[in-house]
């Protein structure tokens, strides 16, 4: 995996616009700091399905798209939304809620507690967990950081952040998507916040989430064929262009925001 | 000395009317398959592994982090190869001979034999392949990762069947125990895998 790039200059503006934002905050009481300053344990506890919430699996839903399937047409077609929607993440919704009918235990788990640490699922059914509580959790994260009127510059904090990290815009889109693109077989590729706090561009197999390494998913595109293949067939890379057409950068922002260590 | 595609067994639309459409085999041979021979040949060209044989290469490269890329091109270009003489416009049906009482000894029956397909199949999460494999003079089913095949785990393969969505996407979309049905069902060239038992 490649990791991130920081642009020297960028990097040194980054820390002292760092600077000016901690000297502006107000003073903390010394007992709410976390113990240690260096890595971050605070990121693998957030919610990570939505800002505020984690994803219950008692049972796991399938949450409504929030658009009509044709509204992200600029990137991907009515009919691969429906499928990808209605039919793919309905069977990891099916799959995990049959793997855990008689686990009331790890039922009363949040979706994200279990894959933080899939020791806690009896090894029975901890595989079946794995593909489709990641499975339900990353399509998710996918439908809400997608939007009709999405696309364009990045805004907000995100875009600070952005830049700082990997330059600009332009080379975080290129790293991005040659992450997608790298992805042997199925997978996802992610903007994470890792456990240091810095962005980082990963990719996952399969259906393995991010928060499984202690990292945090901001964004993420999936590199399925299913994603795809209907309107784009074996043309990953250009799936992989379009897609910015419909990022919700409001939503990004919101992950942003939420990814960050309280 | 390149990497060369052999050409299909059949023409691209003679499986239209069992489940195949020529348009699958338009991105699945013409793209897919034609994309890991042009990779691979970039990969190797100028190195000692250009003129080795693509089985020598795939076992030189499998498991060697410095040659995944390698490994994963060179090892689809045999698993698709080998996975369009598996299949036949006259396909389907049942095995005869010494691989139907090998399959029967093996599995207790065909019926179970394709239960047993049919769920590695279904089963193999993601990217991959299911095979019929001889392994130790046992028939045996088992299922790989993307590009991983039999060859690399010391057994012979008899049979696939590619699950990879772009394999099925086309024809079947999510279905994919539609797909494995058909090909089961109207596909299968149980000529070739005797074949390949006899060799």
């Amino acid at each position: 995996m490649k990791t991130f790039l920081r642009h020297p200059i960028t990097a040194l503006l980054g820390v002292v616009l760092s600077a000016i934002v901690v000297a502006c905050q107000p003073t903390q009481p010394v007992g709410s700091q976390s113990p240690t300053a260096s890595p971050s344990p605070a990121v693998t506890t957030l919610p990570v399905a939505y800002p505020d919430r984690e994803l219950s699996a008692s049972p796991a839903q399938l949450p409504p798209l929030p658009y009509a399937a044709n509204a992200l047409n600029q990137a991907i077609d009515a009919q691969t939304m429906q499928i990808h929607h209605d039919r793919h993440h309905q069977t990891y919704v099916d799959n995990i809620n049959d793997a855990l009918k008689d686990q009331p235990n790890v039922q009363k788990l949040s979706v994200e507690a279990m894959l933080r640490d899939l020791n806690q699922v009896p090894e029975a059914i901890r595989q079946t967990v794995r593909n489709n509580a990641g499975g339900h959790l990353n399509h998710t994260i996918f439908w809400q950081i997608m939007a009709p009127n999405g696309g364009g510059q990045p805004t907000g904090a995100i875009a600070q952040e952005i830049n700082q990290t990997f330059g600009s815009f332009e080379e975080f889109r290129k790293q991005f998507n040659a992450a997608g693109s790298d992805r042997f077989g199925s997978g996802w590729v992610w903007l994470v916040r890792n456990p240091q706090g810095q962005l980082q561009i990963v990719s996952t197999p399969n259906q393995d989430n991010p928060i499984s390494d202690g990292s945090y998913p901001i964004m993420g595109n999936d590199v399925w064929e299913h994603a795809y293949y209907l309107r784009y067939q074996n043309q990953r890379a250009q799936y992989l262009n379009n897609w910015w057409n419909v990022v919700n950068w409001d939503e990004v922002n919101r992950r942003t925001q939420a990814s960050q260590p309280r | 000395m390149a990497f060369t595609q052999p050409a299909l067994p059949f023409p691209k639309d003679a499986l239209a009317s069992s489940g195949m459409k020529e348009e699958t085999f338009e991105y699945h041979y013409g793209k897919h398959h034609a994309a890991y021979v042009a990779n691979l040949n970039k990969m190797v060209e100028g190195t000692e592994l250009e003129n080795m044989p693509l089985e020598e290469v795939i076992h030189t490269s499998f498991g060697d982090s410095s040659k995944t890329g390698i490994f994963n091109n060179a090892a689809q270009v045999w698993n698709h190869t080998f996975f369009w003489n598996c299949l036949s416009p006259k396909g389907g049906g049942a095995p005869s001979g010494e691989l139907a009482a090998k399959i029967d000894a093996a599995f207790g029956s065909f019926d179970k034999f394709k239960e047993e397909f049919s769920a590695a199949a279904a089963t193999q999460f993601g990217s991959g392949w299911a095979w019929l494999v001889e392994d130790s003079g046992t028939l045996k089913v088992t299922k790989t990762p993307n590009a991983e095949n039999p060859l690399v785990h010391g057994q012979k393969p008899l049979l696939t069947l590619d699950v990879w969505e772009h394999a099925y996407y086309l024809d079947f979309q999510n279905a994919r125990p539609a797909f494995i049905k058909n090909f089961l069902d109207n596909l299968v060239n149980w000529d070739f895998v005797a074949q390949n038992l006899a060799s």
